[in-house]
């Protein structure tokens, strides 16, 4: 599997290169995404596609409101890898 | 499950029709230039035809299905079949189909009714089709398959008004006992108020409440007669659901992924059909889209796609497989092979 057990580093570095419309280094573990300027729900299909993608993970809106960190995604999609 | 294979019915031709007048999304006004340019970079969408001018789903399919049977030398007379599937249709009574066997000039002894099926609705109808077809009681069919979607959204709400293009479709269906087509069909109730227009129907009848728009979230206004799109609901489901239901039907015919010529799937989102596509390893230049010209055009889009891609290339013995996805929740796929199709270019009306 594409991805299987990437650390939060990786992790972060592959999302933003999904994310390529926001500005460079503003993806950080601890940074709260909904706070991220111009941040946009066509963020979150695109976050949702990353991790369907790359880790056959599905990550659903109420997970993504759920969660308010990169560090809290990234814990929650290695929770479900290989388990779906 | 409901994987079955149908015999006794061959597809003859595809046709399409659209409204003339083109919006376009680099003109939404009600967001800012950045979330425009985020739009169609995420959803492939630029350009949509809509009905401006009072065009309805029966006025659509009327227009393709009339030039097709032209194409197609039919005699009217012979059309035994119209099986009309939308969820805009001409009025709430009756059905458009039976409205549509007069206005093409079809014989008495014509069949015809509707389905009310969006998204997931050109691959079920092509299904109901075959499967009565099947009998050998029906010698042609017309399968007329539209939306005019942009009657239910709200122009400020910009989580639905810019994905939507409306159009009507034709597709030729006649009796042919040696040929096969093979579906896979599935539903979930449980979704339904992913996609819904809430208000309106005996639930939830019309009130004066049904028209008092309000602001969800900012860019997101809209009332009880709008559409609602779940957009986070909707792509978590069809990334997740189509490639499942389109593995387990290639299982069933015993065709492998590679052996597709052509993938054409309902044309939602660039992004949700691209995140499908990767997840069942098909290469892009097999998955012909038309997102960027017509929007997401609900239960027409597959024919719509055909209809486009194959004004520009060979078509003729081709494998294809169609994937539907969508308001229900409702999905489904099917592999045919195509034959000697007749595929006029798109009308615009």
């Amino acid at each position: 599997m594409m991805g299987n057990g990437d650390n939060l580093e990786l992790f972060i570095s592959k999302l933003e290169n999904e994310l390529d419309m926001l500005e460079p280094g503003s993806l950080k573990p601890d940074v709260k995404y909904r706070d991220i300027p111009n941040w946009s729900s066509m963020f979150a299909l695109i976050i949702i596609a990353f991790c369907e993608t790359e880790y056959s993970v599905a990550v659903t809106g109420a997970d993504l409101r759920q969660c308010e960190t990169f560090t809290d995604l990234h814990t929650l999609v290695q929770s479900r890898i290989g388990k779906s | 499950m409901s994987l079955f294979r149908v015999k006794g019915s061959e597809i003859k031709g595809v046709a399409a029709a659209v409204p003339e007048t083109v919006v376009c999304n680099r003109d939404y006004e009600y967001i800012s230039e950045a979330d425009r340019q985020l739009l169609i970079k995420t959803t492939g969408i630029e350009n949509r035809h809509i009905a401006f001018n009072g065009e309805t789903t029966g006025d659509l399919c009327f227009a393709a299905a009339n030039r097709l049977i032209d194409e197609l030398n039919w005699e009217r007379s012979q059309i035994d079949l119209v099986i009309f599937v939308s969820q805009s249709p001409d009025h709430f009574l009756p059905a458009t189909a039976i409205i549509l066997q007069d206005r093409l000039g079809l014989s008495k002894t014509t069949a015809a009714f509707d389905i009310m099926l969006g998204c997931s609705g050109f691959v079920y109808g092509l299904s109901v089709a075959a499967s009565m077809m099947s009998t050998g009681g029906f010698r042609r069919a017309l399968l007329l398959a539209g939306d005019v979607s942009s009657a239910g959204v709200n122009i400020k709400d910009k989580s639905t008004y810019p994905l939507f293009g409306d159009c009507g479709t034709a597709t030729a269906l006649e009796y042919n006992r040696d040929y096969e087509m093979c579906f896979n069909l599935q539903s979930d109730g449980s979704g339904k108020d992913s996609i819904i227009i809430p208000h309106g129907g005996l639930r939830h009848p019309i009130t004066e409440d049904s028209f008092v728009e309000k602001e969800y979230e900012p860019g997101v206004i809209r009332h009880h007669r709008d559409l609602w799109l779940n957009g986070m609901d909707v792509f978590t489901f069809s990334v997740r659901e189509a490639p499942l239901n389109a593995t387990a039907l290639l299982d069933y015919c015993g065709v492998s992924v590679a052996d597709i010529d052509l993938f054409v799937m309902h044309q939602a989102n660039l992004l949700m059909n691209e995140t499908i596509r990767k997840k069942l390893k098909i290469d892009s230049s097999k998955v012909p889209y038309t997102l960027k010209n017509f929007g997401n055009t609900s239960s027409a889009s597959i024919p719509l796609t055909l209809v486009e891609h194959f004004r520009q290339s060979e078509i003729q013995n081709k494998r294809v497989l169609l994937s539907s996805f969508g308001v229900g929740l409702s999905w489904g796929s099917c592999y045919l092979e195509t034959g000697n199709w007749i595929v006029p270019e798109t009308v615009k009306i």
